[in-house]
This record gives structure tokens, sequence and C-alpha cells, in this order.
């Protein structure tokens, strides 16, 4: 076991996919926390799923699997469930939970009926395809791996430089209006990078389980703290922790998908946290709740016994 | 005297029905207003159409004889309570803050100097000493007092306020009454969405009286009569026959 894992870390390639997926983990954890409190996460599970008919249509439009063609499609198809969305509930009666279920799965069952032609079809090198569904951070190589960390590392430097105007939007949008902030510029700017960390994230994560990776962290380190802040930033870690993880245990054995062991990995975290983060965990409270009714019950007894009472 | 607000024909429409229609009225500088009005009058709406938070279908507002525009900071904004998420993660402190990004401007970081600016601003409205407190964590009257120093930490020259009294228990509503009568004595403009018709003439030194139409505007002796009481509120009986209580007493 020792010997496999120092045959995997001194693997040049893999240190790059570990850094990636680290860097994956930080920018999802950071950007999910935001989408979490604007109550956004259901548009990125939606965005995530509509990824893969546009994988498809890159696939066949250029009958290669160049990722950049790929995410490129991606984007689209995703940015475009996004509008979708907003256009059905701007314009109908249709809720938003309603309308995100519609367009999501729409999105989806398009995409799985283009990668089943794309893979009945004997043209092209298509296999890996359907890597796309559960994640496969193993075949990220070279060039593509080193675009996806830079772009992470990108994201995640803008969500801090502009992290002040994106927390008052965030908490009270009239008031950051009133304040003269363009409400709508940023709002497309936070919905772009929350598309660009799902995108670089589908071949790591997958399409299906994206959403988690961004929510699981972000949902864990809400039990850890009140100042959000401090909320994004351990769930940067927390979301680094299961990116790199998932990725070491599916590189350790033959063919396992990443994409469910970094959401196990969070899911953990997420677990741990619910029951023993400090003031908030379910456990901890308990606990705490027991001394405190100990407490009052001791001093009102010594209040009685002193005749404090009548 | 050059009047803080002039706003003239305006008109705002959700549907085909307009929700404000060809409201006209000024307001002097240093008085405290009271926007009146039943449900459903357009008193927040005619707050947020003269920030510019909705669009309107006609219409100007004039802003010490200019153009609204946020970014002049000379307007300072204090929403419904109802309007935010309280379990948001952060304290009272860094809510106030929030009025000093204007300030601060892009891409910088609130300083020391914000800061206790802010904690100045907490101490004003008697909550300083909850300053670290996390926002969920505090009662109603001091959320919305938390909002008041939100809104002195913009340093404004006009101030609108949506229903700051509502939910807040008497020590907290004499509480905000006091600091309203500190920011007149300093000059400032405060427009006052207000609902209890009994506590008018104590507080306002002039009234809009408001129902989709501007019925009635100007000094609180002259305007807040029970003839455009009647014209406001319509055809509500039980009602009115307590606002001719309270148009009666002096």
């Amino acid at each position: 076991m020792s010997d496999l894992m120092n045959m995997v870390l001194n693997n040049a390639n893999t240190q790059w996919v570990l850094l990636a997926t680290m860097l994956l983990g930080i920018a999802s954890g950071v950007l999910g926390s935001i989408a979490l409190l604007r109550k956004q996460s259901l548009i990125g599970d939606a965005v995530a799923h509509a990824a893969l008919p546009g994988i498809c249509i890159a696939f066949m439009l250029t009958g290669e699997k160049s990722l950049l063609a790929l995410l490129i499609g991606a984007t689209i198809t995703g940015l475009l469930a996004a509008y979708c969305i907003q256009f059905v509930i701007s314009n109908s009666i249709i809720k938003e939970d309603t309308a995100i279920c519609l367009i999501l799965s729409v999105f989806f069952g398009f995409g799985i009926v283009l990668l089943t032609k794309v893979t009945q079809s004997p043209a092209g090198n298509k296999s890996g395809l359907s890597d796309f569904i559960f994640g496969q951070a193993a075949s990220l190589v070279g060039s593509d791996v080193k675009m996806m960390a830079i772009t992470a590392a990108a994201l995640i430097v803008i969500t801090a430089l502009i992290f002040k105007e994106l927390k008052v939007l965030t908490f009270d949008p009239e008031f950051a209006k009133g304040l003269g902030l363009p409400a709508g510029f940023l709002n497309l700017v936070f919905l772009s990078l929350l598309v660009a960390v799902i995108v670089i994230g589908i071949q790591a994560v997958g399409v299906i389980l994206m959403a988690a990776l961004l929510i699981t962290p972000a949902v864990a380190a809400r039990y850890w703290t009140d100042s959000l802040g401090k909320m994004i930033v351990i769930s940067g870690i927390f979301g680094a922790i299961s990116g790199v993880a998932g990725t070491l245990i599916s590189t350790l054995g033959e063919g396992l998908a990443t994409g469910p062991f970094i959401v196990v990995t969070a899911t953990a975290l997420f677990l741990f946290s619910m029951f023993f983060a400090p003031g908030r965990g379910i456990v901890t409270n308990a606990i705490k709740r027991q001394i405190n009714h100990k407490k009052i019950n001791r001093e009102l007894t010594m209040q009685k016994e002193r005749g404090e009472y009548l | 005297m050059m009047n803080p607000v002039v706003v003239k024909g305006l008109t705002v429409a959700y549907q085909e029905k307009p929700v404000l229609k060809d409201i006209n009225f000024e307001v002097p500088e240093g008085k405290l207003i009271g926007i009146i009005g039943p449900n459903g009058a357009g008193k927040s709406t005619l707050i947020k159409a003269i920030l510019g938070l909705i669009p309107k279908a006609a219409g100007q507002i004039q802003i010490y004889n200019k153009p609204y525009r946020a970014k002049d900071r000379v307007v300072g904004y204090v929403p419904q309570r109802g309007s935010v998420d309280w379990d948001f993660p952060t304290n009272a402190l860094d809510v106030v803050l929030m009025g000093r990004y204007g300030h601060v401007g892009w891409f910088k970081r609130p300083g020391k100097k914000d800061e206790a600016f802010a904690l100045e601003c907490l101490r004003k409205v008697g909550m300083a000493d909850f300053a670290d407190r996390q926002i969920s964590q505090l009662s109603g009257g001091q959320q919305q007092r938390v909002f008041l120093a939100r809104a002195l930490a913009q340093e404004a020259k006009v101030y609108f306020m949506d229903e700051p009294f509502v939910g807040v228990d008497a020590a907290t509503e004499r509480a905000i009454i006091d600091l309203l009568n500190e920011l007149k004595e300093q000059g400032k403009t405060v427009l006052v969405v207000h609902h209890d018709l009994q506590t008018v003439k104590e507080y306002f030194d002039h009234v809009l009286l408001l129902n989709v139409e501007a019925i009635a505007s100007g000094p609180t002796e002259s305007t807040f009569t029970m003839e455009n009481l009647h014209q406001t509120y319509g055809g509500k009986l039980a009602f009115l026959e307590k606002g001719q209580m309270i148009a009666e007493q002096k």
C-alpha cells in the first residue's frame, strides 16, 4: 500500500493532478459558500448537469477529445441552462425549484441521448467521454491539468478581489444597489465564476456530483464559524481535502471514478461538522445544554437554601 | 432654500395598473417627514423608485438639484428589516461596516478608521456592546438599530427609512425617534415610511399622504387632517372613526 502510494506521489503527472484537484477544491469551496448563501445551490447543480450535452456536441463537431473544445461546449450549454431557468421564472407562474428541476432534467436527458449516440457511432476516438459523468481525475494530462489549475487559481483571486462587494450584495441586495454597486453586473460576474468552476471541475468530479463539491464543503464550514470570511476559508480547506483525498483514492485502484470519492470525503467532513463542531454541532450542543441545565439547577438550589425564595 | 428631495410626475407600474401615479412632492431640508398611507398604497415602492432600485415608468427625481445617483453618496437607506436573511454569517459591526463600502471603493477593504467609525455609529444607537454579536442572536429591535447604525455609517445628507418602527418595543421606538431628531438637528433630512397614525403628529414635521397618488403633502399641522385622511384611506369606516379622534387631538 505505501509502495503504491509512493509510486503515485512520485509520478509527475499525478502531482499536477493533485495540485489541480486541490485548487479546484478550494475554488469550489469558496464559490460554493457564496452560492449557498445566495440560495443558488440548485442552480449550480443544474449548470453541472447541463454541461453534458455541450460536451457531446463539442465532441461531435470537432471529432476529437480536445479538453478546451469540450469545456467551451460545456460552458455554452451550462450558461444556456442558467438563462433558461431565469427565463422560465420571470415569464411564467412556475416557481424556482420547479423551473430548475425541469431544465436540469431536459438538458441532462438530452446529454445522455447524445452520449449514447456518440459512443455507438464508429467515428473518432471517443474513449473516455463517459468519464465526464462520474469524473476521472487520472485521465487528466499535461496541458489540460495546468489549464485547470491556473483557472482555479484565477477564480480564487477574482473572488478575493470582489469579496466585499459580493458579501453586501448577498446579504442585502437592495442596500448594495443603494450604495451604487452595479448589482446586475456583479450577479453576472458571480454566475460566470460559478459556471467556470463547475466546467473545470466536471472532468475530475463528473457532471452528476460536481454540485456536491460546491455545496457540501460550504455547508460543513457553516457549522464552524459565524463569520463569512472564515466560513469561506474553512470551506476552501474542506474542498481541498476532498479533492486531494478523492483523487488519491481513485488513483490507487484501476478504473475507479474520482467524483464519488471526492463527494464521500466531503460528506464525511460534513457529518463530522454536523455532530461535533463547537457551538453548533448536535453532540456538542447537547453536552453544553446538559452542563448549562445542571449549573442553573445548582444555583437555584443554592438560592433556595439561602432563603432567597419564599 | 433648496429642497433636498423633489419628485416630479413619478409613475411606477409593475403590470397594467400603476402602483404609483403622477406623484409630485417636495420636502424641505432638515425635517422629519412621514410617508403615510394604507397597505398597498405604494409607500415602499416610492422609496425604492426614488433610490432607483426599481424602474420608473415616468417622472424625475432630484436630490439637491441633481438627478439621483447612488455613487454621489448623498442618500442613506434603511430597508425593511424583514428583507434580509438574519442567519447570514456575520456580526453587528460587520453589517454596519457595509455602510462604509461606498467610501472605501472597489477592491479595497475597510480600514481601522472605518471600523472605528462603524463602532461609533453602533454606540449612537446604543449597540456598542453588541458589536461582536452574531446578527441572528439579536432581537428584532436590536436588528433594527443595527440597520440604523449602518445608515449612519453612510454619512448621508438625506435618509430614507422603510418602516423602522415595525416590530420594535417602546424603548427602541423612543431610542430611534431620539436619533432621528438628532439627525434633524444636524440638518439632515429624514423620510420615514410610517404606519401608526397615533404618533404622526408627535414624530413628524411634515407628512406625505399617499395612496397610489399623492393625496397631500406639507406641514403636519395643516396636512394631517381628517379630510385628507378620509381621502387617503377611503371608506374604511371603523378605522375612520378612530382617525377622527386622532385628527381632533391637538
